[in-house]
């Protein structure tokens, strides 16, 4: 079984690219969960949101505690204890296994942010890729979640960008309008390809 | 193949989602609603329901839980299906109303996604709401997963209606109400013919021989009498939640009884425990299964009423359970599971050691190494013979 956590600030869409990740996973024959961890509930406060992915049916219904991917829509959050808005939700590195894949939304080196995360020599992936500004660009607002999704694809085999995208069409069609899919389409593509790695 | 035909069939539902299209295929007559958190997706997605023209329902939207139970009471009064959903402070705004609802034998429906009761404030899980509700005469099911949830509002509709009483389905805020899992829908069709038309015997609109009133006054020389008749028709419910999941189950092929035993046939220590918790139970069954113990867990779906003489013949030959409340009675000795599990096993020859503790409350993580550790400490209460606490707190 997979495991996923996602760390962001409300309204940064973490929840909802939880989901997308799920729907995409289940669409291509996968058991799946995904869910968010609420601290306070008010804008710019931290969330996590999860997701298991497996052949079998996922019996477990606590919170994610040992995820390989992690993603960090908010680099600010990086370093702090309370990285889920709760006393327990301990930092964003908490629980990750050796071999854990990091992906940080920044304009900033994987190296620098290896250190931010103090993970200098050890064994962990860490990506880093531009997600605000590529949702900017391409969505006009401060969303980085889809820009992020499109890096996971690439940093790992969880997910094709091609999956993602048609589980986006096929599922967002109805909720909104053309321009927001293309755009938030786009901003899959570009979180795709300027993914870095260090 | 037929796997692969389940699977094709399954989409990712929120147990929210799954409870609110459940209510659009059954199209009730009537839905006051008055949402709160963690249910009020249920509401937001039935309404957009109502508002495109998928369901013929009556919307009500009230100004207070008391209202929309009070609402749903006139509406069913006078013969409409009527359906709600909701938690925590907006279930204990309605505890008058609740009372009234199963007094009058009206078959309400009602989704109750199980949160904390302040103080302090808290939005997430526990069983606070819905226990707290146990003796106001409404039958309880418990949902293990959104699969359940959704499953559990089609049969509800048919236990209500069939028992005259209102039926409340629970489930976790946010774990199961929040959470994107694997399930499969049944379509429009096939739940019209499961749920069927609904006509009352009796309504106050219904023309009779014989005219019905509702919540009228009753003295002492009557009003035992329908007292016993509501407790009698509770007793009975037992049945027809078995018999109308029978038929759920032929019809969709997913079985529920009213408990679910989880290798618990040759075990000789149990946790008993509701909702989600129990799947996070079943992974430290699997595990401690491999290391050679025999642990099982036994989940209660239905709690009102409550199968007691199906509880006593689960865990009949075991030596040590553990009941998990999420939810504390505040009485110095445990919480409402552990005190009627240990009541239903007490005519058994030979009972096992039975003790309390308290977890997950307010939505405190309840983790596999938890489960774990309560099964340790069972297995360490059979190998010594005593219990040092009845009562804990854990999770904590």
């Amino acid at each position: 079984m997979l495991e996923v956590r996602w760390h962001g600030r409300a309204q940064q869409g973490v929840v909802t690219a939880a989901k997308v990740l799920g729907e995409t996973c289940l669409r291509s024959g996968k058991y799946v969960q995904a869910f968010p961890e609420f601290g306070p509930e008010r804008m710019g406060a931290p969330v996590k949101a999860y997701n298991r992915v497996s052949d079998e049916p996922i019996k477990m219904h606590c919170s994610v505690a040992n995820p390989k991917y992690v993603l960090i829509a908010d680099p600010t959050l990086i370093g702090m204890s309370l990285a889920g808005g709760m006393e327990t939700s301990g930092g964003v590195t908490e629980g990750t296994p050796e071999d854990a894949v990091f992906i940080v939304n920044t304009p900033k080196s994987p190296a620098e942010m290896r250190t931010a995360l103090e993970l200098d020599g050890k064994s962990a992936k860490v990506f880093t890729v531009d997600a605000s500004q590529i949702s900017i660009d391409k969505i006009g607002r401060h969303i980085p979640n889809t820009p992020m999704l499109g890096a996971l694809a690439k940093a790992t085999d969880m997910v094709t960008l091609e999956d993602l995208i048609d589980d986006f069409k096929v599922n967002y069609a109805k909720k909104y309008s053309e321009a927001v899919i293309n755009g938030n389409v786009e901003a899959m593509k570009s979180g795709y390809e300027s993914i870095s790695e260090g | 193949m037929a796997i692969e035909n389940a699977k094709e069939a399954q989409v990712g539902l929120t147990g929210n989602s799954a409870v609110a299209l459940a209510m659009k295929q059954v199209n009730p007559d009537v839905c006051p609603a008055y949402p709160i958190t963690p249910s009020t997706a249920i509401i937001e997605t039935f309404s957009s329901y109502v508002a495109d023209g998928e369901v013929d329902t009556e919307l009500i939207t009230v100004e207070s839980e008391h209202s929309a139970m009070s609402a749903g009471i006139g509406a069913a009064a006078a013969g409409a299906r009527v359906m709600t959903a909701t938690s925590a402070q907006g279930l204990a705004l309605m505890w008058e109303m609740l009372y009234i609802a199963s007094g009058m034998r009206l078959p309400i429906v009602m989704t109750n996604v199980n949160r904390a009761l302040a103080a302090p404030i808290n939005i997430h899980c526990d069983h606070s709401d819905s226990m707290g509700a146990r003796d106001s005469g409404w039958i309880q099911l418990y949902s293990e997963t959104v699969q359940e949830s959704y499953d559990n509002v089609l049969m509800a509709v048919r236990i209500a209606e069939k028992v005259k009483l209102p039926v409340m389905v629970c489930l976790d805020g946010f774990i199961t109400s929040h959470a994107i899992e694997n399930m499969e829908t049944i379509n429009d069709a096939d739940v019209q013919e499961f749920v069927g038309e609904y006509e009352p015997e009796t309504s106050l609109l219904k023309e009779s021989e014989l005219p019905a009133t509702y919540g009228a006054m009753s003295l002492p020389d009557s009003y035992m009498v329908f007292k016993k008749q509501q407790s009698e028709a509770m007793s009975g419910a037992k049945k027809v939640v078995e018999e109308v999941s029978a038929e759920f189950a032929q019809k969709f092929g997913r079985e529920y009884g009213l408990l679910d035993s989880y290798e618990l046939d040759d075990a000789d220590v149990a946790i008993v425990i509701f909702n989600s918790a129990t799947g996070t139970t079943r992974v430290a069954v699997d595990e401690l299964r491999k290391e050679g113990h025999k642990v099982g867990v036994l989940r209660i779906r239905l709690f009102r009423p409550l199968p007691h003489a199906e509880i006593a013949e689960a865990l009949k030959g075991l030596k040590a359970v553990a009941c998990l409340d999420r939810v504390d009675s505040f009485n110095d000795f445990g919480g409402p599971l552990f005190n009627e599990v240990r009541s239903s096993i007490y005519d058994l020859e030979e009972r096992p050691k039975v003790i309390s503790r308290i977890y997950g409350l307010g939505g405190r993580d309840y983790k596999v190494s938890d489960a774990r550790s309560v099964f340790e400490e069972l297995l360490g209460i059979v190998e010594t013979g005593t219990v040092k606490e009845i009562t804990k707190y854990i999770t904590i």
